[in-house]
């Protein structure tokens, strides 16, 4: 099991490197240049900044300076937002960010995976029937139509919450990006868990344990949760990287002042280094996030811990 | 091939599912509506009334959705918009599907370190957040409607490629395609004769749910303003004007907003129904 998790540890590495050379040329390949203005600038100053930036070198320099800056924990500095450097920039944002993908991901999964179970216990009445309906619509509508929605309901007619903005500690402008976000998540967990549960639910040393009188919560608790949650966790990765993905318009929509703007703002005015910065955090949380997943698979399923 | 009595059970099972059914219906009826929509309205998408700006619905006679902060005409601007959202979501779906089932079948069929390769290489895909590369690929090669298509099919086909190489392993156990081996077919025909029609199956009906995720994806990217250019409208850009305008104006926000999660809650029932109608394609 340790060495499996080590096999996996080793190849987040080649795996993190190629993500890294794949975008480094890709933004590279892009048509225009952080230094192209509405008015070309004189190609004295242009010159200079380039060489400022390193960018007169050949690109396989560049290339080869950016990966040591990153090994180093450099990402280099902005090519737009002069005076700072990418790793200011993405530290100022990242806690925001975070703040908002972790609640929504902890809430995700403490809500979708007991709304699951409940429907899977009454499975084929109208309270299941309810929860997959409900389900359907959290899974189709997108976060960008539901946080406008909210904002409108409960910021403007309502005026409990505020429409948009951001201040330092306050907790009120995270609730309506927060369910956004949360929603199409949920409510997937919700399904995959109720149909797990079911298959598990139906199993015969379930039946067994009810046979022997064993009470249902103890039944849930001891016997069926653990493996009903194993394509929950497999899940896990995939929601992280659309709740990432979702939190790039929340963010947009709701004016929190996290790192979503950079990826986009970031490749529009081909500042080259943001975008990198940008790809390598998100890439290296969807990678945690995969190992993460593995651990918890050899936790949850014995057959996998004993393996190999 | 395929059997004929497969399909009819389907049909009946379906036939049977009311959701399904009704959601069919509305989304033919959508689809209808986008189709001729346009072309019943006097007004045209692109056309800047200035005598009517950000009319809310009702309140003229010619613009029955109201009109934008520009005065273009909401009703024909939201028709004409969810075309461009369907066909986007036709088209990168139909590239998601051909380049998904021959990549998924040729695993599949082949086996082996080539498959251990090629699927390690859609792991390491699918392990990404795949709005980068579309990201990436807007920004390098401008916003070329043609290109959107391509590279919003392009990222889709991963799941695809899955669905199909597991089928197509159950496929190459069975006796007829030993029998082909036997009677000398080369890997081509086998793949194209004998594995990809007992493929239409869960293609189908994995296509049918692949739609919406485009038609979303695509959404997602015109909000940002990485899709579909003005004057040209998608349900995606509609959103987000709306959604900028909504604290005056909130029709602009709800009814491109309403229009697309009752296109997309119609295909995600369609596609549910077909799934049970035709059997489980795999990944849930």
């Amino acid at each position: 099991m340790i060495r499996y998790f080590a096999s996996r540890l080793l190849w987040a590495v080649p795996t993190l490197f190629v993500i890294i050379t794949a975008a480094f040329f890709l933004i590279r390949m892009a048509p225009g240049g952080p230094f192209d203005e509405e008015q070309a600038l004189p190609p004295a100053i242009k010159h200079n900044l380039e060489a400022a930036y390193g960018m007169d070198q050949p690109i396989w320099v560049q290339y080869s300076r950016y990966l040591k800056g990153v090994m180093h924990g450099d990402f280099g500095p902005s090519f737009k937002y002069k005076d700072f450097t990418v790793s200011e920039l993405i530290g100022q944002g990242f806690p925001v960010s975070l703040t908002l993908g972790a609640i929504a991901t902890v809430l995700a999964l403490g809500l979708g995976v007991p709304i699951g179970t409940y429907a899977a216990l009454h499975q084929n009445t109208a309270r299941d029937y309810l929860v997959m309906v409900l389900a359907v619509a959290g899974i189709t509508i997108p976060a960008f139509v539901v946080l406008p929605f909210l904002a409108l309901v409960f910021g403007i007619y309502l005026k409990w919450l505020p429409v948009a903005g951001w201040e330092p500690g306050s907790a009120r402008y995270y609730v309506l990006p927060v369910i956004a976000l949360t929603l199409p998540p949920l409510a997937f967990i919700a399904r995959l868990t109720r149909s797990s549960m079911i298959e598990v639910l139906g199993s015969p040393y379930i039946r067994t344990a009810k046979a022997k009188g064993v009470p249902l919560t103890a039944i849930l608790w001891r016997h069926a949760l653990r493996p009903a949650l194993i394509p929950v966790a497999g899940f896990l990765a995939p929601a992280v990287a659309a709740i990432m993905t979702g939190s790039l318009v929340v963010e947009s929509i709701s004016g929190l002042p996290g790192i979503g703007r950079y990826l986009v703002q970031g490749a529009l005015n081909r500042d080259y280094t943001l975008v990198m910065g940008m790809v390598v955090v998100y890439s290296a949380v969807l990678i945690a996030m995969g190992l993460l997943v593995d651990l918890l698979y050899a936790w949850l399923d014995p057959r996998i811990r004993f393996q190999s | 091939m395929i059997d004929a009595g497969l399909w009819s059970d389907a049909r009946r099972r379906f036939a049977v599912n009311r959701a399904a059914l009704i959601a069919l219906l509305v989304f033919t009826v959508l689809v209808l509506a986008t189709l001729i929509g346009p072309s019943i309205s006097p007004n045209e998408f692109d056309h800047l009334d200035w005598g009517h700006v950000a009319m809310p619905p009702g309140a003229d006679q010619s613009h029955w959705f109201g009109t934008d902060r520009l005065g273009r005409d909401l009703f024909v601007r939201t028709f004409a918009g969810a075309r461009v959202s369907l066909a986007i979501g036709l088209i990168a779906t139909a590239v998601s599907v051909g380049v998904g089932v021959l990549y998924g079948s040729i695993c599949g069929y082949l086996g082996g370190r080539v498959d251990q390769i090629m699927m390690r290489f859609i792991e390491v895909l699918s392990g990404l957040p795949l709005i980068f590369f579309v990201i990436f690929l807007t920004v390098i090669f401008g916003r070329n409607l043609f290109l959107l298509f391509a590279s919003i099919g392009a990222v889709g086909w991963l799941t695809m490629a899955r669905i199909v190489r597991g089928q197509t392993l159950s496929i190459r156990q069975k006796e007829f395609i030993e029998a082909a081996v036997a009677s000398g077919a080369g890997t081509p025909r086998i793949l194209f004769k004998h594995i990809l029609p007992n493929l239409i199956g869960p293609v189908i009906v994995y296509a049918t749910l692949t739609i919406p995720q485009v038609i979303l994806f695509e959404s997602f990217l015109s909000f940002l303003g990485l899709g579909v250019q003005e004057p040209r409208a998608s349900l995606g850009t509609l959103i987000a004007e709306g959604a900028a305008e909504m604290e005056s104006a909130a029709w602009m926000l709800l009814i491109p907003g309403g229009f697309l999660t009752v296109l997309l809650l119609c295909l995600n029932v369609v596609g549910d129904g077909l799934r049970d109608a035709i059997g489980e394609p795999g990944a849930a």
